[in-house]
């Protein structure tokens, strides 16, 4: 049986390096990506699960940093927006001007990425359900919209899964 | 963050988190089960739970069953909301699973922890009520198996210590008409106006509400009054309403009133569709 007491000594894998960390085993993944990593993109906002600013990907699915305890993702891929390069969700947004202010954007774009990969013939249904995950205070829904609708319809995407 | 700290331990087998359970009791840890944890996290973050001791149970191999076996589709504890939605099975539970928070938050949030948490929708109950399920529970005294109809009274009735392990569906319920429906406030996602299951079994109707009072519920007496063919479509409607179990829900996602409109205009749905009465 896994048990840690006080804190817990963690290796974890994100966005393909080896991390080795101490953390409070009541620690959320978000806290921990943001304070002892140095990852700010993972936003913090509503810390309850609602919002998906923080959303990262864990073993190539979207799941909201906030509601996942560090303890639990030892053993998994973890990738943050740091992680993703050139991808083409990530110029889809620039072509379609997916974002205003911009705080959502980075749990838009792991949100939309794992879409398109995971779904590269994602229907509207699909689509709609999947970007029902994150809210956008500026209302870019349309362009966000457009923009994984464009990745999906050239379907480029490079094996970046 | 999470103001408090607390222990993590993550039991290899079922006797393991029950023994752990008893032994962290002994000490006033409060200790408890843990599985997509959403709801411990989220809760624990503004002090409404206060835990000295998780017992994250994804480590034990029956709760991570998700299959079919003699029939019946076993589903252990640790299964997400997604798997079971995604799943092409049951469409039933696979539609019911869709009801609770929406794509990205039920990748983590597993079934049984909707069902048995602190929210008072708990809407992915509807489908096992309806499709009149098993329940396994394991605790200090063993195993025991209920029907979830008997284990499910406004909520899981567990004694000090147990958890539910597992849910057992009978796949001939698969094959039955049956018709699901979430109606909210506004938008899609969030907090159910009212969430409802309904089937068709042996020319007899069985639905389950959530949403319509403090409380998800299957009830016998509006059954009852829902199959009554002797008296006309109107007036089953308003005798079934008559028998709910509790007051109608009154709060931001919508008004008593409000609520009774929709449900008297959902009950008709049902009868439209698995009855096929016509409007």
């Amino acid at each position: 049986m896994i048990s840690y007491m006080e804190t817990a000594k963690l290796e974890l894998d994100i966005n393909g390096e080896r991390r080795n960390l101490i953390v409070r085993p009541a620690d959320t993944l978000l806290r921990v990506l943001r304070e002892q990593l140095g990852l700010m993109g993972a936003k913090a906002s509503c810390e309850n699960g609602d919002c998906g600013a923080c959303t990262v990907l864990i073993d190539g699915m979207p799941f909201k940093s906030c509601i996942i305890l560090a303890v639990e993702v030892v053993n998994h891929k973890i990738v943050t927006i740091e992680g993703l390069k050139e991808t083409p969700i990530q110029k889809a947004f620039v072509e379609k001007r997916g974002f205003q202010c911009g705080y959502c954007t980075s749990g838009f774009i792991m949100n939309c990425h794992s879409l398109v990969t995971n779904h590269p013939d994602a229907d509207d249904k699909t689509i709609e359900e999947w970007l029902q995950s994150n809210i956008c205070r500026c209302t870019s829904y349309e362009e966000i919209e457009e923009a994984v609708k464009s990745v999906l319809q050239k379907k480029d995407l490079n094996n970046y899964k | 963050m999470i103001a408090f700290d607390f222990e993590y331990y993550k039991p290899n087998s079922l006797s393991e988190a029950v023994n752990i359970y008893k032994k962290l009791s002994l000490i006033n840890k409060q200790p408890l089960y843990y599985s997509g944890g959403t709801e411990i996290i989220t809760m624990a973050r503004d002090n409404g739970i206060i835990t000295g001791a998780v017992i994250d149970i994804k480590g034990i191999p029956e709760c991570n069953v998700f299959e079919l076996n003699n029939n019946k589709l076993v589903i252990g504890a640790s299964v997400t909301l997604t798997q079971v939605s995604e799943s092409k099975l049951f469409p039933l539970i696979s539609e019911t699973s869709r009801f609770p928070a929406d794509h990205t938050a039920r990748n983590k949030i597993s079934v049984i922890g909707n069902i048995c948490g602190n929210i008072i929708y708990k809407e992915a109950v509807l489908g096992y009520l309806v499709a009149e399920s098993g329940v396994i529970i394991y605790g200090e005294k063993g195993k025991r198996v209920l029907p979830i109809n008997q284990a499910f009274n406004k909520k899981l009735q567990l004694e000090k210590g147990e958890f539910l392990a597992q849910l057992i569906v009978d796949m001939s319920y698969s094959q039955l008409p049956y018709v699901c429906v979430k109606k909210t406030k506004q938008g899609k996602g969030g907090y159910p106006l009212i969430s409802m299951a309904a089937l068709k079994k042996n020319n007899y109707i069985q639905m389950a509400f959530s949403g319509v009072c403090g409380f998800p519920f299957r009830s016998k007496s509006m059954e009852t009054d829902m199959n009554n063919k002797s008296i006309p479509r109107e007036k089953r409607i308003q005798q079934a309403i008559s028998h709910l179990p509790a007051p109608i829900l009154g709060d931001i996602q919508g008004s008593a009133e409000y609520r009774k409109f929709v449900l008297s205009n959902i009950l008709k749905d049902i009868l439209v569709i698995l009855d096929g009465e016509g409007r």
